[in-house]
């Protein structure tokens, strides 16, 4: 068989889904893709999306685990609504992704597995390979299983089937690199690294990555070839970073440009646990990291750290924000500098613990008793958690406040190319440090523009002071049940918080600043997607803008303005209107359309689009 | 920790506002052994710091011109966890009672002493919730009535002994609010001792639970009903000093000297640093009828402390890395260059 002469599309964008079994390396399939992307000099995002279960019953569909790649020349804000490429390695991966799949698209099968018993495991009923369903679709079956086997045995170094198994996923890479006329060589450079203390394993999937490349290069089921090229708006150095990466980072640059340690106190949690993998990392960097036992204790460290004159921080997701709330009260009263990290996932309780969600708003505004105000600032990409992390220490530091940071499970574990920021020009931080025997030092005088007290730190000399959760007195900080007292404090905590909104910028308009029909407003993670809306809606020549919201609580003070600039306004989100509820409660003289969804999923570009057209072309 | 030049006095450690316990309390004896005892330790006052979290005890940190911190019901032990592991120059108390410790921040305790941070826990232990007034504590002895109890408790107490054992615990001591001496000598050993080192105090609730201990530290009764434990010492007591601690098979048992055969060379010698945790288990769990109750330090060993280990990490990953700065992290691994 010769090689084909095959047509070559260029394309401005194309979506990718691996899908396979739990145990298949899909995530690190999907991975190796975006790297090679990335090298190529593609935009791109991605979104794994894997099931809570760590290996369910083999080719069942409840152990299917996915990895979504959005790769373009053109600009790529979200890992894409819909797959122009699946890879289904059984037949539960192609029952699982049928729905998320474009119509025309490429299906890559492994035929091996396409088999009675494996219907049965997914739950088909007929074949669906016999039965229509795939009609219209551009179906590859490629025997992935068997190639990759009879290829590791050629090598005849006496490898077992399961270990030639998982050589699987680099035969699709292999494909894939055909597939988008890629240079096959870059696969190598991975396979290397990957395996690099064990040659063996270099050796066999390197000869399963050819084959992959070679199958898709002679088989003439595959027809055609994509092309994206590299990104046209980008330049600089880039990296892929993931959103629980990027937070870590942020914390760990705030504490140094602060000149203070940092300290995460943590219990694990999905989506969450990444934060603390990865500071445990960077002792290097004066990192201390404390697993506790519990997320209660994982506040408490955090807040005797930041007594001790550390940057304290604790990252949890939902049901930890909710175990820590009493500690977050405390850390109000005493008014110590704390960076609580919540990354949202579905709720209420165990909820959907590896979906993303924006549930937890209210619980981080409101959510503790007494009077408790604290500062609520939300990330809106994968990379930009970096900055908010940043942001929410420089907060914490010199404001002397807790502050909770949002993050949601689609930032936290979604990737985009990430433009390395110049840390030199991050602005600084300065904590209200006091000297040594400040003879005018007492706990609770207050700095009379931000409002905040200063930071004594134990060890100081001449700075002995008792601080707690009772009451204390204006200034002097003595335990005080004085009822007018209670009255100044509980406004000065009110104040101090109101104030920071001298210190954060002004809320952004992304379309018609002067105003006009429509602002789009949302908040947090699902930017890649109402950005996205908004502009194609602009591009066809609508009348549509975006507010979408970083700094909740408090809110930028040009916020009410901003709203007066448009007709009609609609508040995106995914749960059932928190936000909305919340502008409401703040500016209710606007009436506010809303969009919510709450299915573990983010919002896709389509929907959106469909439901502000709707509203645009109302009359 | 740093020394102190100068040599402290209680007074340093006074404050000027009044204490806030109500007359006769048990808390008024351990503050003022507390203040008596830390200039025997040399530490620097700058260096001191108490924290506890709720209840009578826990006002400690109030009453003591040292920095402070008055925390959360059950959370003294975490917070002090974070501020040692991130500040071991410091020299940490806390303050906490049996409710405190034992039932709300029990799960804190026993990790706490697992990992064997170098804190000093006081444990005031008079057997009641005090500050709630009057209901049982998790050390409240089986069918005690009190105010959430009307017909007697249902459950067995804790040891705080017992539990620091089982959870690996480097240093225990008991002492009783009564006996000044015997609380300072033990808080000095406290601060000493690097690791985890839990005190508990049998302390009188003057208003809700008054002569608790009575029974065992009564003046006329204490001699045969407690046993004082020094170091390298036969454990004998009474008022003869005619009585002595043996094992007996598995147990201990008290015993006359001179009877039955039992001479001085039976009784057994305490050696407070023994690695093997069984016979200091089995002093801690000694209780009055049965046997005498133990007063002192019952164990004392070396182990290395979390926050050295994780400071020798540090200094370990440091040296290794070649990642000195946020600046290269941020350009380490895989970066793209786009042109």
């Amino acid at each position: 068989m010769g090689k084909n002469q095959k047509k070559v599309i260029e394309l401005e964008e194309v979506v990718v889904k691996f899908a396979g079994d739990s145990g298949d390396g899909m995530q690190l399939t999907g991975s190796q893709f975006s790297d090679a992307s990335a090298s190529f000099g593609n935009d791109l995002s991605t979104f794994p999306d894997y099931p809570s279960e760590i290996r369910a019953p083999q080719g069942t569909v409840a152990g299917v685990s996915g990895f979504q790649v959005h790769i373009g020349h053109k600009e790529v804000q979200t890992p894409g609504d819909l797959a122009d490429v699946l890879i289904a390695l059984n037949p539960a991966a192609l029952k699982t992704n049928m729905k998320w799949v474009k119509p025309g698209a490429t299906i890559i099968i492994d035929i091996d597995n396409f088999d009675n018993k494996h219907y049965k495991k997914a739950g088909f009923v007929e074949d669906p390979l016999h039965d229509n369903s795939l009609k219209g679709f551009n179906l590859i079956k490629a025997p992935i299983t068997s190639l990759s086997r009879a290829t590791v045995s050629s090598l005849e170094l006496g490898i077992d089937h399961k270990t030639a198994d998982k050589t699987r996923n680099q035969f699709v890479m292999g494909l894939l690199f055909w597939l988008f006329n890629r240079d096959v060589k870059r696969g190598e450079e991975f396979i290397s690294k990957k395996f690099v203390e064990k040659p063996i394993l270099v050796k066999i999937n390197l000869a399963v990555l050819y084959a992959g490349y070679n199958y898709a290069e002679t088989v003439e089921a595959i027809a055609t070839q994509f092309h994206v090229n590299p990104a046209k708006n980008k330049k600089g150095t880039f990296r892929q970073i993931t959103g629980n990466i990027a937070t870590a980072w942020g914390l760990i640059a705030g504490a140094e440009k602060a000149g203070v340690k940092l300290f995460l106190g943590s219990y694990p949690i999905t989506p969450a646990t990444e934060i603390l993998h990865e500071l445990s990392h960077h002792k290097n960097l004066d990192v201390r990291t404390f697993q506790a036992e519990d997320e209660i204790a994982g506040i408490c460290t955090a807040i005797g750290a930041s007594y001790g004159g550390s940057l304290g921080a604790t990252s949890t997701s939902g049901p930890g924000l909710a175990l820590k709330t009493e500690a977050a009260g405390l850390a109000v009263i005493t008014e110590l500098p704390l960076v609580i990290v919540n990354v949202q996932r579905g709720g209420p309780s165990t909820g959907l613990p590896t979906k993303t969600e924006q549930s937890d708003l209210m619980q981080a505004i409101h959510g503790r008793h007494g009077e408790c105000p604290l500062p609520v600032i939300a990330a809106s990409s994968p990379g930009n958690c970096f900055n908010f992390a940043y942001e929410a220490a420089k907060i914490a530091l010199e404001h002397m406040t807790p502050v909770i940071l949002l993050t949601d499970g689609y930032l936290a574990n979604g990737t985009e190319l990430w433009k390395i920021p110049d840390v030199d020009k991050m602005a600084e931080i300065h904590p209200p440090f006091v000297k040594d025997n400040d003879p005018d030092y007492q706990p609770y005088r207050r700095n009379p523009e931000t409002l905040s007290r200063s930071w004594a730190i134990p060890g100081q000399e001449g700075l002995q002071h008792r601080i707690g959760g009772l009451e204390k007195s204006d200034i002097y900080g003595d335990v005080s049940h004085d009822p007018y007292n209670h009255q100044v404090m509980t406004n000065y905590r009110a104040e101090k918080i109101k104030r920071i909104e001298n210190y954060i910028p002004e809320q952004k308009i992304h379309g018609d600043q002067e105003g006009g029909d429509l602002l789009v407003m949302g908040w947090g993670g699902t930017y890649g997607a109402l950005n996205m809306a908004v502009k194609e809606l602009r591009e066809d020549g609508y009348n549509i803008s975006l507010a979408q919201f970083n700094y909740i609580f408090p809110l930028p003070k040009n916020t009410e303005a901003l709203l007066c600039k448009f007709k009609k306004h609609i508040i995106c989100e995914l749960n059932l209107g928190q936000f909305a509820e919340y502008m409401r409660s703040q500016f209710p003289q606007f009436k506010y359309e809303q969009y919510n969804k709450v299915q573990g999923l983010p919002f896709f570009i389509k929907e959106l689009k469909n439901k502000f057209k709707e509203i645009l072309e109302e009359k | 920790m740093t020394q102190s030049n100068i040599k402290l006095t209680r007074a340093d450690f006074q404050i000027d506002g009044p204490v806030k316990w109500c007359a006769g309390c048990g808390g008024y004896p351990i503050l003022a052994a507390v203040q008596k005892a830390l200039p025997e330790t040399g530490i620097t006052k700058d260096n001191v710091v108490f924290i506890s979290g709720i209840g009578c005890s826990s006002r400690f940190p109030y009453y003591m011109k040292t920095y402070g911190f008055h925390t959360l019901h059950g959370r003294a032990l975490p917070i002090a966890s974070g501020l040692k592991s991130s500040r071991p120059d410091l020299s940490v108390w806390v303050a906490t009672g049996d409710g405190d410790s034992m039932a709300i921040g029990g799960n804190h305790f026993i990790h706490t002493i697992r990992r064997n941070l170098d804190l000093n826990i006081m444990i005031f232990n008079n057997q009641i919730y005090g500050l709630t007034k009057g209901q049982y504590s998790p050390t409240t002895p089986l069918g005690s009535i009190t105010k959430s109890s009307p017909y007697g408790t249902i459950e067995k107490p804790f040891q705080p002994g017992e539990l620091t054992m089982g959870a690996q615990g480097t240093f225990f001591a008991r002492v009783i609010d009564k006996e000044p001496k015997g609380m300072e000598r033990v808080f000095i050993n406290a601060a000493k001792h690097k690791g985890t080192s839990v005190i508990e105090i049998l302390q009188n609730c003057v208003i809700f639970n008054n002569d608790t201990h009575e029974m065992i530290v009564r003046k006329e009764v204490r001699d045969d009903r407690i046993i004082l434990l020094e170091h390298g010492k036969k454990m004998i007591f009474g008022k003869e000093k005619e009585k002595g601690l043996i094992i007996d098979g598995q147990e201990i048992k008290a015993v006359k000297i001179g009877e039955n055969g039992v001479t001085m060379d039976n009784v057994l010698v305490h050696d407070e640093t023994c690695k093997n945790p069984n016979i200091h288990y089995m002093l801690a769990r000694m209780t009055y009828p049965e046997l005498p109750v133990a007063i002192g330090v019952i164990r004392s060993v070396e182990q290395p402390t979390y926050e050295t280990l994780m400071a020798e990490q540090i200094e370990q990953v440091k040296k290794l890395s070649d990642i000195k700065s946020v600046k290269e992290l941020l350009y380490s691994g895989k970066t793209f260059e786009i042109k």
